[in-house]
């Protein structure tokens, strides 16, 4: 996979930026389960807040392989810094996407400058993967809706300005923008997390909160199939790199630790039940942003096809993160296990991602079914 | 528009494999779509037309059958067209 002379300089970029502001900093940042506002600063002076956003909205204008770049280095270097990077980009995109004028006109720079910061609220403590089961519910009054129900799991909720709220309509599922400060909009947070700790997760109790009808998003009946889906597709796509990052991580951590680690009068690189593990490392890292760049050149090529592959990159680095990540603890022994070291964490992380924008066992329903549909498509030619 | 209709109607089969769509058929309300679909729609009319779907599209008449479809098509062209020249 050759890069453009562009995806190679900002991929320097990203790389210098999580080597010096992220990398030294992560487990502090994991232990406090705080994200620090500068670095939220920092992200947004860079432009990168912006990054799945045009340049004429205020964004910063990347490709999606760029975008991909920047979610693996930000994920190398800390998941819960490549989350906010993740769900912010949801709403902003979906805002871009999905938006009237108005709403665009409203917060489309502020959100790609990084002076707003969005977040996606789905999730409630009964409709987890399936999404179809919420029950926050939105009434319509004058010119208003009014929203009422309880959202859980809310990535960076605790300081997030604006919010993507579904809720049940009577004309079916819709998205709101919800505003932090709505009266009626009470923000609890959520910690004791087993990953990615310092994401700033909160739950939101919505109260009767009363929201203008102007700030819908689409129209009633379309939250669910055109809103949070596309939503979530630059969700697992964003996901799918971060995992890569870790993967990278923790392969890097792992080369570092075996070439100085000796046991048995050898270095552990030259143990060859240590070299398997390694080189397991190596292929799942490769493959997996294989499949990551596959993704997104088709997501810069308006591919419908874009959205099974970005489930299989999803499935694939997720999965292979977490397998190297337990790879890592185990090279590492009893240091692996301790917060001296960064592959607790890393293991901890790359659970949490087998989990969040489409868990594993939702993947496989999607990309088996995928898989047979293709082949009944063939049949059906055939005859 | 039979262009386009033919376009539609081989998308639709990859999608709906196995099952004989007509132009005048409800393929929503059929059921048997993933919960991808709408996307994957959305993004074959966007690539193939030529044409970008918005907030103001977001109504179910647009896309529930192959010849609604195919009306929002003409009518996004001829939209875009105007737009061009003006």
């Amino acid at each position: 996979m050759e890069l453009t002379a562009e995806q190679q300089r900002l991929r320097t970029a990203f790389r210098e930026f999580a080597d010096a502001q992220i990398v030294p900093h992560a487990n502090a940042w994991d232990r406090a389960e705080r994200m620090p506002a500068e670095v939220v600063r920092q992200l947004a002076s860079k432009g990168w807040l912006g990054a799945v956003l045009p340049a004429d909205c205020g964004g910063a204008g990347f490709d999606m392989v760029e975008f991909g770049l920047l979610n693996e280095e930000l994920g190398r270097g800390c998941s819960s810094v490549r989350s906010l990077l993740t769900v912010h980009s949801m709403a902003a995109l979906t805002m871009w996407r999905w938006g009237t004028e108005a709403q665009k006109a409203e917060w489309l720079e502020k959100l790609g400058q990084g002076q707003a910061i969005g977040a996606f609220a789905l999730t409630e403590p009964e409709a987890g993967s399936d999404a179809r089961e919420i029950r926050t519910e939105a009434v319509a009054s004058g010119d208003d809706f009014l929203l009422s129900g309880h959202k859980k799991w809310i990535t960076f909720a605790q300081i997030a300005d604006l919010f993507l709220v579904f809720a049940r309509s009577q004309r079916g599922l819709c998205a709101f923008l919800v505003e932090r400060n709505t009266p009626g909009l009470v923000i609890s947070p959520v910690n004791g997390m087993l990953g990615t700790r310092a994401s700033m997760m909160a739950e939101l109790h919505l109260e009767q909160c009363r929201v203008p009808k102007r700030n819908l998003v689409g129209a009633p009946g379309f939250g669910l199939s055109h809103i949070a889906s596309s939503a979530l597709d630059c969700g697992r796509y964003s996901v799918a790199w971060g995992c890569v990052g870790i993967a990278q991580a923790c392969l890097e951590t792992c080369l570092e630790y075996t070439g100085r680690r000796k046991q048995f009068g050898a270095l552990l690189r030259d143990h060859q039940l240590v070299q398997r593990m390694m080189a397991r490392m190596v292929v799942g890292v490769k493959a997996a942003r294989l499949l990551c760049y596959n993704a997104g050149q088709l997501k810069d090529a308006g591919d419908p096809t874009s959205m099974i592959e970005t489930s299989i990159a999803k499935y694939f680095a997720c999965t292979t993160a977490a397998e190297i990540a337990r790879d890592a603890v185990q090279i590492h022994g009893a240091n692996g296990c301790s917060g001296e070291y960064p592959a607790e964490r890393f293991y901890r992380d790359a659970k949490i991602m087998e989990i969040i924008e489409g868990s594993n066992e939702i993947q496989e329903i999607t990309i088996a079914q995928n898989a047979c549909q293709e082949v009944a498509d063939k049949a059906a030619i055939a005859r | 528009m039979e262009q386009a209709k033919e376009k539609l109607r081989a998308f639709l089969a990859r999608h709906i494999a196995g099952r004989t769509i007509a132009d005048e058929d409800q393929i929503f309300a059929a059921g048997f779509v993933s919960s991808m679909f709408a996307m994957q729609l959305v993004l074959f009319l966007e690539k193939n037309f030529k044409i970008a779907i918005g907030n103001e599209d977001l109504e179910l008449k647009n896309f529930q059958s192959i010849n609604a479809m195919a009306e929002l098509i003409e009518r996004k062209t001829v939209h875009s067209q105007n737009g061009s020249n003006s």
